[in-house]
């Protein structure tokens, strides 16, 4: 690991003509670090997750990565084939809509070994044995591997789109709402999965969720929006416990408590 | 093909033009086969790669071989010898119009025999004598973007035809694979040209893969209806995608060819009667009667034990 920061985020900026996605947006992820970035439907947590995974080019400011090589670079002067090639590496993301993620006509195995094959295996075996190995970290029984997602459950469609990800051990996973959708027993398994396997592997994560609780299970450090700004910031269980901008309490006021 | 008939034809045309009820020479008109000769240009020299083309509405329907005919006339030269297979016969309705349309048109000779033939149009099949240095072969193709059922967008395939990402390709064969025991495709068999593009061999059997590999003569496909034209120059490498663990195979055989015996041509199945009676036979027609020719005989063949048997 590297005291150098792996993402940084610099007065980024987005307008859409003259509505704000977000604005003066700035901070440092390190290596095994988990970020949370929360807010209300319409914050501007989106569009950052946008700009942060180079999908769309900030009208301000710029992101830069440390690259595998250790050369820290703009995100936005990379080439196609270069963004590609780090989406398919060195970066994950997962989808709130797992459909949107996975290719729901192909088998589970296809879609772990797609990213391998992207990179050039070429061994039906090792793909295969390699998305075995997977799929049991993800605990989806392997025997299921000739199955497609479309027959998966909401839950596992979720876990099978994260082992699609972590296949060929990626540094920075983005995940946008990774428990939307999914009912409370399942979004539970699904964080205490993701907490180990984030841990296990040292990755470094953007969260995206409107849902505090997986904020305070998966994060570290959490970063609070409100129309396209980020209004608070702090370690996870601080902002959480003793929150000091009125938005912030209101947001968590707002959680049922059963 | 020599460049000199070609400008006197051309000459001919742009001092007289043709006449009342007469074609230009090869049907098309002479800017029409300058734009066709200049997509060609392009593919051979990007090989594998899609060359987009304005392709022209022909006298017949999409699917018949309109692309294929296309680039024909634009190569065609009076000198040429025209030959045009379908499923590797000349005797097919789709090879014996489209003979029948360049003697019309251009006036060309036409010819069935592989080894005399200059230009060889083709829907489905290589011939089975390998192809000389002075020769064409010209095919027909239905779909030439081998990512299509992968991928439905064609702007997405032209990005990635672009950045050579081809892992989706190999996701096709590893679902084969799962699903069959096997790579299950067994015509239009996709292949890698020149270790960067990978392209449609157009419905060939993959039994003629092979055959496009290293080639001494010139291939260009033509795709009428996707206005498409690619090519693999002479001398090109062309690999079947395939795992180190399943490896690429060509279709094989049980039975030689009924009629001369041959082990190592691709076959026809034909029905013979409505009792469950079928032969095995050559599709490549010109090559099965020059084996005969040469005195080779299969079982089924008229002088052969078998048939003689029954006959008498």
């Amino acid at each position: 690991m590297s005291d150098q920061p792996l993402l940084v985020a610099e007065d980024l900026a987005k307008y859409f003509g003259a509505r704000v996605g977000c604005r003066e947006v700035g901070f440092e992820l390190y290596e095994g670090e988990v970020l949370a970035v929360v807010g209300e439907s319409g914050s501007g947590k989106s569009t950052l997750l946008r700009l942060l995974s180079g999908q769309s080019e900030p009208t301000r400011g710029r992101v830069m990565y440390r690259m595998r090589d250790g050369v820290t670079r703009d995100i936005v002067s990379l080439s196609e084939a270069e963004r590609r090639f780090l989406f398919r590496t060195d970066w994950g993301f997962v989808h709130q809509d797992a459909a949107a993620g996975l290719r729901m006509g192909v088998s589970a195995g296809g879609n772990v070994g797609e990213r391998l094959m992207a990179v050039g295996w070429r061994h039906y075996g090792k793909i295969r044995s390699e998305a075995e190995t997977w799929l049991e970290r993800v605990e989806i029984d392997p025997a299921r591997i000739d199955e497609a997602p479309k027959v998966f459950s909401g839950g596992m469609r979720q876990r099978l789109q994260i082992a699609r990800n972590l296949v060929t051990s990626p540094r920075l996973m983005f995940m946008d709402e990774p428990t939307g959708g999914l009912d409370v027993s399942v979004q539970a398994r699904l964080l205490d999965l993701l907490r180990r396997l984030v841990a296990d592997m040292g990755l470094a994560v953007v969260v995206v969720t409107h849902d505090l609780a997986v904020a305070r299970l998966l994060s570290h450090r959490i970063m609070v929006m409100k129309e396209g700004r980020v209004i608070e910031t702090g370690l996870t269980d601080q902002v959480l416990d003793d929150p000091r901008e009125p938005y912030t309490q209101l947001l968590v006021s707002s959680i049922l408590q059963v | 093909m020599t460049l000199e008939p070609m400008r006197a034809a051309a000459s001919a045309v742009l001092e007289g033009g043709p006449g009342e009820g007469e074609y230009n020479f090869a049907y098309l008109d002479e800017q029409t086969k300058r734009m066709i000769r200049r997509a060609i240009l392009k593919a051979i020299a990007i090989p594998g790669y899609q060359v987009p083309f304005a392709s022209r509405d022909m006298p017949m329907p999409y699917g018949w071989g309109t692309g294929g005919i296309q680039v024909t006339a634009a190569i065609l030269g009076p000198d040429d010898r025209l030959k045009v297979i379908d499923q590797g016969a000349d005797d097919t309705t789709n090879a014996v119009s489209i003979r029948a349309f360049f003697a019309r048109t251009a006036g060309v000779e036409t010819t069935t025999r592989t080894h005399e033939a200059s230009v060889i149009q083709t829907r489905h099949r290589i011939p089975e004598l390998a192809l000389g240095a002075d020769q064409v072969l010209v095919y027909q193709v239905p779909i030439p973007e081998p990512l299509r059922f992968l991928e439905p967008r064609e702007t997405e395939t032209r990005v990635m035809h672009a950045l050579a990402d081809y892992g989706l390709m190999h996701v096709k064969l590893y679902e084969d694979i799962a699903t069959h025991g096997h790579i299950a495709k067994t015509y239009d068999y996709p292949v890698k040209v020149e270790g960067r593009y990978v392209m449609d061999p157009s419905p060939t059997p993959k039994f003629d893969n092979p055959k496009m590999d290293n080639c001494a003569g010139l291939q260009l496909f033509g795709a009428g209806r996707e206005k498409r034209i690619y090519a693999i120059p002479p001398f090109t490498s062309v690999k079947s995608l395939d795992f180190e663990d399943y490896p690429f195979e060509p279709n094989k055989f049980d039975a030689p060819c009924a009629l001369c015996g041959a082990t190592d041509t691709y076959l026809d199945e034909v029905i013979t009667d409505d009792r469950g009676g079928r032969m095995f036979v050559c599709s490549d027609t010109d090559h099965c009667e020059d084996r005969q020719a040469s005195g080779h005989r299969g079982h089924l063949h008229v002088d052969g034990p078998a048939a003689r048997g029954t006959v008498a």
